[in-house]
């Protein structure tokens, strides 16, 4: 039998700098985000970073949070007991046991993108693995609007992992595929993933090419975020973290359909809730917390 | 800050929006909510600062449609009690 591919999968990996010594930082502070999807743990020593992992979560929140600092730990030789100050963030924040405080992801991802694209970032769209924010912020990554649709799945990183899935597509190929099309397809009348997948499955049928479906989909995506947006209203500069915004299908709809290009950074979409986290756990060890 | 409770579905878009800058915090709102939705709390979306201010309860954001209808008659609606008993005028409905 042949070997099942699981095309939903993105790689795990994690990450730290060798040249900074941790030994000789005054303040380690870390920063948990146990997201629905995927779990980040980033480090902090004298406010840069020093490390982090970006991994798969796990049924269990403390699992997953134990799982993400480690990752971030490996090769370090550093301990649980040698940072000093911990914030949780994401889903899973109220089960973080050695987390000192719990914070909302919200505020997390708008100081984290203060910290990535810069202080003259007002509008941050965070694409999750089950739920989609918008938020808008000050100057310094202090939350003034936000707005989150956690109810419903659409438009998230889940229901691109069904849709990769569902086409036996690697889902790192899904942005790049969805452009490989004669003319744009009118998106799919529904972004709810249940529906969104029979849809699809009805369009196959019906002799759509698995590119035509994928084009189809992220437009829809990219429609439905944009309303989201609408709410709370679009203001330069924008930026987009999350896993999504790695998945160039969305972002370029996306940025076609605001009329507004999104700001782009060398740091990892998806470490913007630990690093917001770990920020704030820096902030408060220098208020003298923990 | 403006923090938007609640949601969008295929059926329309339900937020309760509070400006915690003109919440005062003095909590008149959350007696006369008959649903009990409205809670006075640290403001969780600015963890540096110390002010309290009302909130929507975590568990019944997702259901607020369901939850605000008895306040929102199809015939003839008056004022929400909420909206009503908020003296700075920091409470929102969107529908």
């Amino acid at each position: 039998m042949a070997e099942l591919q699981e095309f939903w999968r993105w790689t795990e990996y994690t990450w730290n700098n060798p040249d900074v010594d941790w030994r000789k930082a005054k303040r380690i502070a870390a920063g948990i985000d146990v997201g629905s999807v995927s779990s980040q743990a980033l480090i902090l020593a004298d406010g840069e970073i020093y490390a982090f992992s970006n991994l798969r979560t796990g049924s269990n929140s403390p699992d997953s949070a134990h799982k993400a600092v480690n990752g971030a730990m490996k090769d370090t030789g550093m301990e649980l007991s040698n940072i000093k100050y911990t914030v949780g963030t994401g889903y899973g924040r109220v089960n973080i046991p050695f987390a000192n405080r719990a914070i909302t992801e919200i505020a997390c991802h708008a100081r984290g993108a203060n910290f990535m694209a810069g202080p003259k970032i007002r509008t941050v769209l965070d694409m999750g693995g089950q739920d989609c924010k918008a938020i808008h912020c000050d100057e310094r990554g202090k939350v003034s609007n936000f707005l989150m649709n956690d109810k419903c799945a659409a438009g998230t990183g889940r229901g691109m992992e069904v849709m990769a899935d569902l086409l036996s597509i690697p889902i790192k190929e899904i942005g790049e595929l969805s452009y490989q099309v004669d003319t744009e397809p009118a998106p799919v009348s529904s972004t709810c993933v249940v529906f969104a997948k029979s849809e699809a499955l009805g369009l196959m049928r019906s002799g759509w090419s698995k590119n035509m479906v994928l084009a189809a989909y992220c437009s829809a995506m990219a429609h439905r975020v944009s309303l989201l947006l609408g709410r709370i209203g679009v203001e330069d500069q924008f930026f987009i973290t999350g896993g999504i915004a790695k998945n160039p299908g969305i972002v370029k709809r996306l940025e076609k359909e605001l009329g507004i290009e999104s700001v782009k950074t060398k740091y990892d979409s998806q470490i913007a809730g630990a690093l917001g986290a770990a920020l704030f756990a820096d902030t408060l060890l220098q208020k003298g917390g923990a | 800050m403006i923090a938007n409770y609640g949601y969008k579905d295929g059926s329309g878009e339900f937020f309760i929006a509070i400006d915690t800058d003109k919440c005062n915090g003095c909590g008149d709102c959350v007696p006369v909510c008959p649903a009990k939705l409205l809670a006075m709390a640290d403001d969780e979306y600015d963890p540096l600062s110390e002010k309290t201010v009302v909130t929507v309860i975590e568990e019944e954001r997702k259901k607020i449609k369901y939850s605000c209808a008895p306040c929102k008659p199809a015939s003839g609606r008056g004022p929400l009690p909420c909206v009503a008993a908020c003296e700075p005028g920091a409470i929102a409905h969107s529908w």
